[in-house]
């Protein structure tokens, strides 16, 4: 694995950088709201400026069960970009949260407009947000701090 | 020989994992440094490397998860008891020289880290930055809940993060390494400490590596089957290290090549 940036607007040049931010409004979350529900349109998405959000999947008798925490600088959301545009899972900020909004539609149709703007959109949404997060995924299927693994630490129990 | 050491106090961290903190009967041993490890032995059970936990003059102080034989003897014992200890053995965490410090620890890993923390807060006013990232499987599973706070009140950034949260919990949730993004540090003047399951030792190590920590100032703590402790028995060998001489305490740029050698 190697070092990625996980703040979003790093790993996207300059140019478009500025292209994406002409179309950002500023938005707040209060600590405990919800952001948006599984299943709802994705007509929205996010770049955490400062705050904490918590990605839920709603689990029958549990209520929301926490999946992931993002913070500042990544990106909420990105079933934005890819049809049928509809969130995987559910968002809640677990405290007060600033943030950068975009409208999806319009950042898509720019997207379709301009296909440099698109390729270099979607490269940073799959490096950054879904290639990180499948990988940090994978790691924790590992289990790696279960009990199975060593007792106090240098070896056999 | 093992030297007798007297269970001072023994308590409970989380279910299954106790700290012990030892007394010697007669003699000391030699003071161990943050970082090395000890052979303990639970008479009637049998002996195991453990790290040392904490120090304080003739007093150490263990960690151990319950997961075998030895482990779970040691587990059992009460005040009062008495243990034998070989050690010190081992490389130990070497003291910061950069102007920032960054330890990352994953599970049971932050035990052999804690004396290095207690000694870095206790030193606030050397170093620049100072970020100590947990990560563990469950809240009920982070280890010295009791003091990290203290760690925050001293001057570090302390951030904890799990796999699987319960309810009521309200820090993050991820691989430890998200939190890296939130320790500050400058990379060309950091000392990192790295220490946990070895997968997570090498997802960390490249990452702070990739993002400009020289590979000689990433250190990282290895397990492997310590035996006699001597760098005689060979059970401990990854490539070209005896890890009970040459570690546990080793550096990414001398660890890298062996962790990714399959079957190394």
């Amino acid at each position: 694995m190697t070092a990625t940036a996980r703040r979003f607007l790093d790993a996207l040049p300059a140019v478009y950088r500025e292209r994406l931010l002409s179309f950002a409004r500023d938005r707040s979350f209060t600590a405990g709201s919800r952001v948006f529900d599984e299943d709802e349109e994705a007509g929205l998405f996010w770049i955490l400026r400062s705050g904490r959000v918590a990605l839920d999947a709603q689990v029958p008798g549990r209520g929301p069960v926490v999946v992931e925490t993002l913070g500042p600088g990544e990106l909420l959301g990105w079933s934005w970009l890819f049809e049928p545009f509809r969130w995987h899972l559910g968002a809640a900020a677990s405290e007060a949260v600033e943030a950068h909004e975009f409208d999806a539609a319009r950042v898509r149709a720019a997207i379709e407009d301009d296909p440099a703007f698109g390729l270099a959109m979607t490269r940073c949404v799959a490096s950054v947000a879904i290639g990180r997060r499948l990988r940090a995924c994978r790691i924790r299927l590992l289990d790696l701090y279960g009990p199975a693994n060593g007792a106090g630490r240098r070896g056999p129990p | 020989m093992p030297v007798p050491y007297r269970v001072l106090r023994a308590g409970e961290e989380t279910p299954g994992t106790v700290t012990l903190e030892l007394v010697p009967e007669h003699v000391a041993l030699n003071p161990f440094r943050p970082g090395q490890f000890a052979m303990v032995y639970a008479f009637g059970a049998g002996d195991a490397p453990f790290s040392v936990s904490g120090m304080d003059g003739d007093r150490l102080t263990l960690t151990v998860r319950s997961a075998g034989a030895v482990s779970a003897a040691l587990a059992r014992a009460r005040a009062g008891g008495t243990l034998g200890v070989r050690g010190p053995f081992g490389t130990g965490w070497d003291e910061p020289a950069g102007r920032d410090v960054l330890v990352v620890a994953g599970g049971i890993g932050l035990a052999p880290l804690r004396p290095l923390v207690r000694r870095t807060v206790a030193a606030r006013e050397r170093y620049g930055e100072v970020s100590v990232l947990i990560g563990a499987r469950r809240p009920g599973e982070l280890l010295y809940n009791g003091e990290i706070l203290g760690w925050r009140e001293a001057g570090a950034r302390v951030l904890v993060t799990v796999d699987r949260p319960e309810p009521g919990w309200a820090d993050d949730v991820g691989v430890v390494t998200n939190l890296l993004d939130r320790a500050v540090f400058d990379p060309a003047v950091t000392d990192a400490f790295v220490c946990g399951p070895e997968v997570m030792i090498r997802v960390v190590a490249r990452e702070l590596a990739g993002r400009g920590v020289p590979a000689e100032r990433i250190r990282v703590s290895l397990e492997r089957t310590m035996h006699c402790g001597t760098g005689h028995c060979g059970h401990c060998q990854l490539g070209p290290l005896l890890l009970c001489q040459a570690g546990p305490v080793v550096s990414w740029a001398r660890a890298r090549h062996p962790m990714s050698v399959r079957e190394l």
